[in-house]
């Protein structure tokens, strides 16, 4: 199902089935090209396939941008142990929607994606790690997976080649962490979502302490075409080493919210005036968080961006999930701040120090200070506080803290000295520790 | 804590159980644990000690190692909750369209806080994050079905249905 | 080896294995790295960040707890940046610790007040509220205090990796993660308290030692344990005379970091209500106390007689007593009362394992063997309960090293956690070794560990098993007592001399052993010191005159016409000598008023008799033990200043009748130890899970933790 109106200036790679009549059964994917790219996989060397992924210039949809054929090159091929290949859709980033249509759009562009991480590695199995909340996907990819199996696309001796793959749906109960990697591979093991050390990298022990192949569900769905089209004509719909497309998820003060493929590269400003309509109500644009929540904002004025993993790098903010966050003149950004580190406080998995009383004591302060009883010392301190968090924590979460925070207050400093001096802070003095 | 008790489910969630035994690889049935448990949690409404120990059971691991599984995952809950678990996401994509000011209208017009249940047992509110419906914010999930674009009208309507009995499983 | 690498700290060139962990090649060179989660041994959690250091070329701190050095590394752990770092760490942590240090049992011990001190800042700018949760009483012995906890998670890894006992998790998530006790809100558990010693702050406290002073008030003296046959060492803690605290200050003992809950908290007997301190005499049928005076002229006036008249005397020593203590009471029986009617209760055959193994050298395992050895076979032993620190070694072994280890034994065991392991009947065990055959002789080396049920005939039998695997091997018999072997060693026995001469040296007939004493319905005179076998059998010998030493009115000591109370192990000085032959020094610890130790007791009634057995100083009488005692020529220095000797090699056979009758395990648990463990109230207290021989492992073993690095 469809929650908007597709964009005309929309470019369907993975989308291209959505909107289709039971775009979900096996009947519409085999009559759209689907499994054509496993057959061609079948045929080729897992060099040739990591070679045409590494043409297609994709890079991974979840967050880090990081080459999917690199990644995949990682994995040791012969190493005599199993090895597996997970699918991240513990999509969990807050404005983030994308993962979720793509299972319950066309199920089986995931599992044909996964088939060839697959067959690439020779492993024999996958999981695609559902977030618990989308409880309904569960339902829909295992019936696309029956498909599957009932086909022979997935179970033993896959279309007379002797490679056996079997793929299971595993369900996450509620962490946002588990979507970094290795705390989604504690989480497939029965265990609390705690990152790993690293290294090793789960490329080499992964899940079940074996090889892994881990991508995001978007990458894996991207596969296929790129297999399909070959990895040139992938890389071409993008910019130079942002190959093909992504879906971008865009929420806030537009016209016209939704989920819209588009050209890796493509115009923030374009995205926000021609796909979605432009701010609603005539407002004016005041920022953007252009990567889910854990990427730095931009003012108005810094949005004059392309949509690629470089050019948002270049800009010290972050392409990340693809989730842009749009937010027009009237808001108010304490309130943002104070929801965003609300919500690391609430996911911090309390491993480290850093994060677990880094993100409770920013929003702690920022309660505060939203409430009203904000101190002179406290925009300094909630600054030094989010420097003293960024890069000293066990994994990215604290940094996902951090950098948002020190953004909103670095740009938007103004709005938290209005705060300030309307601030009726309560009589200054030290309270008793609770003993 | 090992009882000699056992617990049953209905046959769907017995097959489904036996269905995630097998998902894993040889001795990891301990990655049964964290399904096992959000499905039980769904029939049995919430996760008894009965049920840490029947898990633990099943999947040949502790107790303690349920336990510590359940803390740490914020949809499994050791307590009853109501018939309908009534999520509200405040997130930032959900806060710029309203959300807060829902949560408010939902607070106010079921007179609960958040994470009470009415006295009659039928609804739990909880304000909760994202839960991947930014786009199409405000959104709010009953049990696991989504629920795009609510209005305080659109809120009055699925609440009334709640009462009324006529709430029809179905994502909008 | 391999070649080191080269690398620069703080502008020192350094150079270290590679492999080796930043932290720890920093502190090979004197520098300190702080930190709270890492901890030698365990896995590594990078969980504190207090261990963050600057190393050139690389954009962000790095963690020095999992960070091998590497060539050519540059690294600076007191930077500007560095300093700032853990200042802000220590900030963080302080946010929703309680500044309640002077009512903190840890305050003066508090690894958090001491990185405060050098490395935190003077004030906090933290004012909002902290998070706030009740104590919470785990056990009779383990308290946890949630707001001091800085989740460092060392209490969940000694128990879980150390222990392999997994009582302790980790509940909630984020500022509210806690470590969580597996019975939900208590804990069932070997309540070792190694959770409590390794805790850097005050979070788990102990139940007996909670609340009662400051740590700075104590005196310490690192004693032996005065339980089982291991010999761990206990480090007691006294104030105004008595003993408050044992735990394991400073792992300087062949225990290292390990203390299980007799070596803890089981020091209570020593002023249990029911302790007798003055002597007794019984009149008109009744025990009534006497002075020391009259108490020794009774006796000696009685032995006198007894001696003049040839009367018959029968004497069962102690599984408890010190070295100096057996063998003058050996030696008293023998000059003095003329007699080899003189046994104990024997826990393991001792006699026999060294006779089997005549002729070759290093065939003993110590402690640190154990730890190091390729691979071990336990045979008939439930090691977790019985013999804890042997098992503690076996799986530190296992986890630092990957040692093999095999076990043979009647029932479930925790080391089938990791061990192979074979269900085997008593009497069945050498059917089973003969389908280990194959992989046994594979090994390089072994250790085999064997309990008392292998005995007399069938040690000869083990010995020429290991001989057939034509790889090395030691041996460990297993006893039962804190030195039950030295009991064996300095001539406790009816047949055999210290140092395990022949009788018929001396020109001697063997006397009576244990069972015959008891069961002698002629003797003249029952002499019972520090043992309780009226507990086990009825004592046949009506009509004699019965002596008891001992702390507490017993079974067999209210059979006496004189009682003599004795000093405990933590109140007197001597040497004591481990199941696997080692040799340690008691540090008296508490005075006792009233009671004597059973050496000086010795002393003053030969003096009374007018004979002459030497003074009754232990440190004179260890010399004379080290002078006349097969094995026992140890090296002085190391025992007196703290350390463990293994005794030599006999060089010679043992001339002994097997009599496997006499060889009886009590079977303890980590819950019971005898008299002493009858007596201890903290002991009893946790009877609610009290240990079980043989039962079934309480929990699956965790698979194996992800970047383990081990030393």
């Amino acid at each position: 199902m469809l929650y908007n109106e597709p964009s005309p200036l929309e470019v369907k790679v993975v989308t291209r089935r959505f909107g289709m009549a039971n775009s979900t059964s096996i009947e519409t994917y085999l009559a759209t090209d689907g499994y054509v790219a496993i057959r061609k996989a079948m045929e080729m060397t897992p060099e040739a396939i990591i070679d045409e992924l590494k043409a297609s210039s994709l890079r991974g949809r979840g967050g880090a941008g990081f080459p999917t054929g690199m990644k995949w090159s990682f994995v040791p091929r012969n190493s005599g142990k199993p090895s597996y290949i997970i699918c991240n859709s513990d999509e969990s980033e807050p404005g983030t929607c994308k993962d979720r249509l793509l299972m319950e759009n066309d199920p089986h562009q995931l599992i044909e994606g996964m088939l060839i991480a697959g067959k690439t590695v020779s492993s024999n199995k996958g999981y695609i790690f559902i977030r618990g909340e989308y409880r309904y996907l569960i339902e829909i990819v295992d019936r696309a997976l029956a498909e599957a199996y009932a086909h022979g696309f997935l179970g033993k001796n896959i279309l007379g080649s002797g490679w056996d793959f079997d793929i299971y749906t595993h369900t996450g109960a509620g962490a946002y962490e588990c979507g970094e990697e290795s705390a989604l591979l504690e989480s497939l093991e029965g265990k609390r979502g705690i990152p790993r050390l690293k290294p090793p990298f789960p490329a080499v022990v992964g899940a079940f302490q074996a090889p892994t192949i881990l991508n995001n569900t978007e990458t894996f769905s991207a596969v296929p075409a790129v297999l399909r089209d070959g990895g040139p004509a992938y890389a071409a719909l993008g910019t130079p080493k942002n190959g093909g497309t992504r879906m971008f998820c865009v929420s806030g003060h537009v016209n016209k919210p939704g989920v819209y493929e588009l050209p890796m590269g493509f115009p923030l400003m374009r995205l926000i005036n021609d796909v979605c309509g432009g701010i609603r109500n005539g407002k004016k644009l005041k920022a953007v968080i252009p990567g889910g929540s854990s990427s730095p904002c931009l003012k108005a004025e810094e949005c004059d961006i392309l949509l690629d993993f470089d050019s948002l790098a270049k800009a010290k903010s972050m392409a990340g999930s693809g989730g842009l966050l749009i937010l027009d003149e009237d808001t108010d950004i304490v309130a943002v701040a104070l929801r965003t580190i609300k919500f690391y406080a609430h996911e911090s998995c309390g491993w480290c120090i850093p994060c677990r009383e880094g993100t409770t004591w920013l929003k702690k302060i920022l309660t505060r200070f939203h409430d009203g009883a904000g101190k002179p010392g406290d925009i300094p301190l909630i600054e030094e506080l989010s420097n003293n968090m960024f890069g000293r924590t066990f994994c990215a979460l604290g940094d996902a803290a951090a950098m948002p925070t020190t953004a909103f207050i670095t740009k938007f400093r103004d709005e938290f000295e209005a705060y300030l001096k309307k601030s009726t802070p309560p009589v200054d003095t030290p309270e008793l520790a609770v003993v | 804590m090992l009882t000699g008790k056992s617990m049953t489910f209905s046959p769907a969630l017995e097959e489904r159980f036996a269905k995630l035994l097998t998902s894993y690889p040889p001795g990891r049935t301990r990655s049964a644990v964290v399904p096992m448990l959000l499905y039980a949690q769904d029939e049995v409404g919430f996760v008894s000690r009965e049920l840490i120990d029947e898990v633990a059971k099943r999947c040949s691991v502790t107790p303690l190692q349920v336990d510590e599984v359940i803390g740490y995952y914020s949809m499994l809950h050791r307590h009853p909750i109501g018939k309908y678990n009534l999520q509200i996401c405040t997130n930032i994509s959900c806060q710029a369209v309203g959300a807060e000011q829902l949560m408010e209208y939902a607070c106010r017009t079921l007179d609960l806080k958040n994470r009470e249940t009415t006295p009659d047992g039928l609804i739990t509110l909880e304000e909760v994050e994202c839960m991947g419906a930014c786009a199409w914010a405000p959104a709010i999930q009953i049990n696991y079905d989504f629920h795009h674009k609510v209005t305080p009208e659109r809120f009055d309507q699925l609440m009334a249905a709640l009462r009324d009995g006529s709430y029809e499983k179905k994502a909008s | 080896m391999a070649d080191p690498v080269h690398f620069t700290i703080d502008g020192h060139q350094l150079e270290a294995q590679p492999g080796t962990l930043l932290i720890n090649a920093a502190k090979q060179a004197g520098i300190e790295i702080p930190a709270f989660c890492y901890y030698d041994g365990l896995t590594l959690q990078a969980a504190c960040r207090m261990c963050l250091v600057e190393v050139e070329k690389t954009p962000k701190l790095q963690v020095a707890c999992t960070l091998p050095v590497a060539q050519g590394m540059v690294v600076h752990t007191n930077s500007e940046i560095v300093r700032k770092a853990r200042k802000g760490t220590l900030e963080f942590l302080l946010t929703n610790h309680p500044l309640d240090c002077p009512v903190c049992d840890k305050g003066g011990e508090c690894e958090l007040q001491d990185m405060v001190f050098r490395y935190g800042a003077g004030e906090s700018r933290f004012v909002e509220t902290k998070l706030h949760e009740d104590e919470q009483q785990w056990s009779p012995v383990v308290y946890y205090d949630r707001p001091r906890c800085i989740l460092c998670y060392r209490c969940v890894r000694i128990c879980n990796e150390g222990l392999g006992v997994n009582a302790l998790g980790i509940g909630n998530r984020g500022a509210n993660s806690e470590i969580v006790p597996n019975m939900g809100d208590h804990l069932d558990c070997d309540e070792c308290g190694a959770c409590i010693d390794i805790c850097p702050v005050g979070a788990l406290t102990s139940g007996t030692y909670r609340y009662k002073t400051r740590p700075w008030e104590m005196e310490h003296a690192g004693t032996i344990c005065a339980h089982c046959s291991n010999g761990c060492k206990t480090t007691l803690g006294v104030r105004n005379g008595g003993i408050i605290r044992a735990n394991n200050r400073d792992h300087s003992g062949i225990n290292g970091e390990f203390l299980c809950i007799k070596g803890r908290y089981a020091f209570d007997f020593t002023c249990h209500p029911e302790r007798i301190t003055a002597p007794m005499v019984r009149a008109n049928g009744e025990l009534k106390p006497v002075s020391w005076a009259i108490a020794l002229a009774t006796v000696s006036k009685k032995f006198s007689e007894l001696k003049a008249r040839k009367g018959k005397v029968g004497i069962i020593g102690s599984n408890h007593t010190t070295n100096e203590e057996n063998y003058l009471l050996q030696k008293f029986a023998r000059q003095v009362l003329g007699t080899s009617n003189i046994d104990h209760h024997r826990t393991g055959d001792v006699a026999t394992l060294l006779d089997a193994l005549h002729g070759k050298t290093g065939a003993l395992a110590t402690m640190a063997d154990l730890y190091n050895t390729k691979a071990a076979l336990v045979l008939d032993s439930d090691l977790s309960q019985e013999q804890p620190l042997i098992a503690f070694q076996l799986r530190a072994n296992f986890r630092h090293h990957k040692a093999h280890v095999y076990v043979v034994a009647p029932g479930p065991v925790r080391e089938a956690n990791y061990a192979t392991t074979i269900e085997a009947a008593i009497g069945q065990e050498f059917e089973a070794l003969e389908s280990l055959r194959e992989k046994l002789a594979g090994e390089p080396e072994l250790a085999i560990v064997f309990g008392a049920a292998i005995k007399g005939d069938a040690i000869r039998k083990l010995v020429t098993f290991g001989d057939s695997l034509n790889i090395p091997v030691k041996y460990v018999g297993l006893v039962d007592y804190s030195n039950s072997r030295g009991a064996s060693d300095m001539g406790v026995l009816p047949d055999l001399l210290p140092g395990y001469h022949g009788i018929a040296e001396m020109g001697l007939e063997p006397g009576l052993n244990y069972d015959q004493i008891l069961t002698s319905t002629e003797l003249d005179a029952l002499w019972v010191v520090g043992s309780n076998p009226a507990s086990r059998q009825p004592i046949a010998a009506q009509n004699a005159f019965v002596v008891v030493q001992d702390m507490f009115l017993t079974e067999t000591a209210r059979l006496a016409d004189v009682f003599l109370p004795v000093a405990s192990a933590y109140e007197k000085s001597g040497t004591v000598t481990n199941v696997t032959g080692e040799v340690q020094k008691l540090v008296r610890a508490a005075k006792a008023m009233g009671p004597k130790p059973d050496l000086e007791i010795f002393a003053l009634l030969a003096k009374e008799m007018r004979e002459d057995i030497g003074a009754g100083k232990p440190e004179a009488v260890f010399q004379e033990i080290r002078r006349l005692v097969r094995g026992y020529d140890v090296l002085f220095p190391i025992i007196e200043t703290g350390g463990a000797v293994p005794t030599m090699p006999l060089n010679g056979r043992v001339p002994t009748e097997p009599a496997p009758e006499l060889i009886r395990s009590a079977r303890n648990t980590l819950f019971t130890s005898g008299t002493l463990g009858r007596f201890s109230t903290m002991l009893n207290s946790v009877l609610e899970s009290p240990g079980t021989l043989y039962h079934q492992p309480p929990t699956p073993e965790p698979e194996p933790p992800v970047g383990t690095v081990t030393a």
